[in-house]
């Protein structure tokens, strides 16, 4: 009798702790930790995924880095918490991270039900398909009777669920935790077919031996909005977030980079919405609660938004993806920095 | 110095006495340590609201009639996307189900055999027997799955393969064994011949019930004269003989449905997917090792005279063993079986792994990350296995009580 009330009092105990940090003001939360936790995939090459050294590197890990610039004035102050599809979204609401930063695609339930803020779109993807080349397939519409392997708990696996069955195919799904074993199971020829949004099948094409040998079929089937996601409940550490991330996007298009933002920031320029942006004039860091110079410690942790892309998943990198929809809107892409004043 | 008055006065009954005087002071101590657990429960489920409110979430099961919009793939009742989530976690629950009742039998299986094979008189067998325990039962039975899916992955063919390009071929001519799973020709009723095959199947169903008789007749048989009758061999042939030859008088109604390749995979026949594969045998062979240590328990539990007395009676030792010594063991062996059992399909939870759809998958896994209800889902999954544990070992112990030792 007594022990189990001194463990009920323990699991009580222990509760509490996890979830009292949900209620409270997660900027100051994090600048009293020091760092802040990010949650990130397993391992997707270009996007996130640890380095030889065992520093986390990619496209969404910039973003976390941008943030505890930002916030922290320390780049390297992230605590990286790998989560699978299934198991982020629990580990973001009950408070274990403060940012989820992992190809998670923006959804009106996800945002309502799930109770989340999406502090933007950090990439436009869509949902495709990648296919042996020697099964001689060419359209996804001749996939009909195809074992394919999905990453279960996603917005993919509903999308393929909608595609096969508004053209009238059948399909055998593996459902499947995590990007490597995926990978593992299509390479041993376990599925036929692997979905999942496209950059990530570029992403893991890249890591095969023969990448020639795999094509990406031409459809994509569905918009994948990705950006990161913060809890519903702390505005002002949302706005954080939103606002970081389109630094760095207004930071490609005013032209600082990593290289020149320290000159830029040393004193007043000619263009006004950088000398905001900057901190050179105004006081917007204030009104987010940071210092005045926290762009340019964003934009310092991993460069503006087309030095992050080109140095994770650029065409340079054997990810190789093509800027696209994700272009300045100046380029015809869609990104569009709101101003900053 | 002892609070307890020299002269205690009968009548009069002092607060003190709940500490000091033994015969109120357990329940002090209960009543005390029910305040405080009843207090732990309150303070847990007041957290949980409170929590759950500032996050902005309600409790609510509503999300069970929603549809479900994900496929699954191996599913015993009609399923498809347009389900309902509580449907889908209806074909969960069987999915576990049935590899619970194929992971039970085949370790029970498993386990007597090797048991019994542990006390072995031949060195090599019961050697052999002493190494599938220790590596079965020493290594975490995750990885035996993971291992076994993956030995099914890497060392098979796939469907491809059996093209004209390939250089695999059927087993037999008619089995299948793919890296997606292995497909056996299924039986099926030729066209307006439906009625024959529930002939056949009231023939067995005779037969069954004919060698239920003849077993007692044996029995008493044995029991007033003496005679031991065959027994395995005559039930062979009646289950076997009447089917066979009704089989061919009725011109042989039934078909099989053999495999073939069309298109990405193997058409007709029965799929068994290597994930129900890998997790039932990995399942089953790691607690058939502990099995087989309750069984070896058991029949050493039994002391050696009775071997011995059986022997001066002239019984061989399979009938020792079947007639003298297992009946004693099992009463040894029941009780910690059902755990066995139990764990078994507790174990089956780990499916995920290798992708195969129980409950744990579906309710537990897609519904719950599709819907956001973390915490309804997981109490439902909880009193899911609840009520299937207490079903498990509700029968086992009826089966226990009935051959436990009759005392007179």
């Amino acid at each position: 009798m007594k022990t189990s009330v001194f463990l009920g009092v323990l699991a009580a105990s222990g509760l509490t702790a996890g979830i009292a940090s949900a209620q409270s003001e997660t900027l100051q939360e994090v600048q009293d930790r020091g760092t802040l936790n990010c949650g990130v995939s397993t391992g997707l090459t270009g996007f996130s995924s640890p380095n030889s050294n065992g520093e986390w590197e990619g496209f969404d890990v910039a973003v976390c880095r941008a943030v505890a610039g930002a916030v922290l004035g320390d780049p390297q102050a992230v605590e990286f918490v790998p989560t699978t599809g299934q198991t982020r979204f629990t580990a973001l609401s009950s408070g274990e991270i403060d940012i989820l930063a992992r190809n998670t695609t923006w959804t009106f339930s996800r945002d309502n039900d799930l109770k989340f803020e999406f502090t933007g779109v950090n990439y436009y993807d869509g949902q495709g398909f990648i296919i042996p080349k020697d099964l001689g397939v060419s359209s996804a519409k001749e996939l009909d009777g195809a074992t394919v392997c999905i990453q279960t708990g996603t917005t993919t696996e509903l999308n393929l669920a909608d595609y096969f069955r508004s053209n009238n195919m059948e399909y055998e799904p593996v459902p499947i935790e995590t990007n490597a074993e995926a990978q593992q199971q299509y390479l041993a020829g376990a599925c036929d077919v692997y979905t999942t949004d496209a950059s990530g099948l570029a992403a893991t094409r890249a890591t095969f031996e023969d990448p020639s040998a795999h094509v990406i079929l031409p459809e994509i089937i569905s918009k994948e909005p990705l950006g990161p996601l913060v809890r519903h409940g702390d505005n002002e550490w949302g706005d954080i977030v939103r606002w970081t991330l389109n630094a760095l996007i207004a930071a490609e298009e005013y032209g600082v980079t990593s290289a020149n933002v320290q000159d830029m920031a040393s004193a007043t320029g000619d263009n006004p919405e950088v000398n905001r942006l900057l901190g050179t004039e105004g006081d917007l860091g204030a009104m987010i609660g940071l210092d005045a110079d926290w762009a340019v410690q964003a934009i310092l942790a991993g460069g503006n938004y087309g030095e992050i892309f080109e140095r994770n998943i650029g065409e340079t990198t054997p990810v190789g993806l093509a800027r696209g929809l994700n272009a300045q809107w100046t380029d015809g892409g869609l990104l569009y920095a709101p101003p900053f004043r | 110095m002892s609070a307890i008055p020299d002269q205690p006065a009968r009548d009069k009954f002092q607060l003190s006495q709940l500490i000091y005087d033994t015969r109120y002071r357990s329940l002090t101590i209960q009543i005390f340590a029910f305040i405080l657990l009843a207090i732990a429960l309150f303070w847990l489920g007041r957290n949980t609201v409170i929590n759950l409110a500032a996050l902005g979430k309600d409790f609510d099961f509503g999300f069970l009639g929603q549809r479900a919009g994900y496929d699954i793939n191996q599913s015993l009742i009609p399923y498809s996307s347009a389900s309902s989530h509580g449907r889908a976690a209806l074909v969960g629950i069987l999915n576990t189900m049935l590899v619970a009742a194929l992971g039970c039998t085949l370790a029970l299986v498993v386990g007597t055999i090797a048991g019994v094979l542990r006390l072995s008189n031949n060195w090599l067998v019961a050697k052999i027997m002493t190494v599938y325990v220790e590596t079965f039962r020493n290594v975490p039975v995750l990885l035996w799955i993971i291992a076994f899916f993956a030995i099914l992955n890497e060392s098979t063919p796939s469907p491809r393969d059996f093209g004209e390009n390939g250089d695999a071929s059927l087993l037999f001519g008619s089995i299948a064994i793919t890296n997606r799973g292995v497909y056996i020709p299924r039986p099926t009723p030729l066209d307006g011949a439906s009625w024959a095959v529930w002939v056949l199947v009231a023939i067995v169903v005779v037969s069954i019930a004919a060698i239920i008789v003849y077993r007692g007749y044996a029995r008493r048989q044995q029991q007033s004269t003496g005679r031991i009758l065959p027994v395995f061999r005559v039930s062979l042939a009646l289950f076997f003989v009447p089917a066979v030859i009704a089989f061919f008088l009725l011109g042989m109604p039934l078909s099989l449905d053999y495999p073939e390749l069309g298109g990405f995979n193997f058409q007709g026949g029965i799929m068994m997917r290597n994930s129900l594969i890998a997790l039932w045998l990995a399942l089953s062979l790691y607690t058939g090792a502990f099995i087989a240590e309750i069984v070896r328990g058991g029949i050493l539990s039994v002391s050696k005279g009775q071997t011995e007395a059986a022997f001066a009676l002239g019984l061989r030792p399979s009938r020792t063993m079947n007639l003298v010594i297992l009946p004693q063991a099992l009463r040894v062996i029941i009780p910690p079986l059902i755990s066995q059992f139990l764990n078994l399909t507790k174990n089956s939870s780990l499916a995920i792994a290798v992708g195969y759809m129980d409950v744990r998958s579906t309710l537990g896994g897609i519904t719950i990350n599709q819907t956001g209800r973390e915490l309804e889902g997981m109490l439902l999954l909880g009193l899911f296995y609840l009520v299937l544990s207490l079903i498990i070992s509700a029968g086992m112990n009826f089966y226990n009580s009935s051959i436990k030792l009759k005392e007179r």
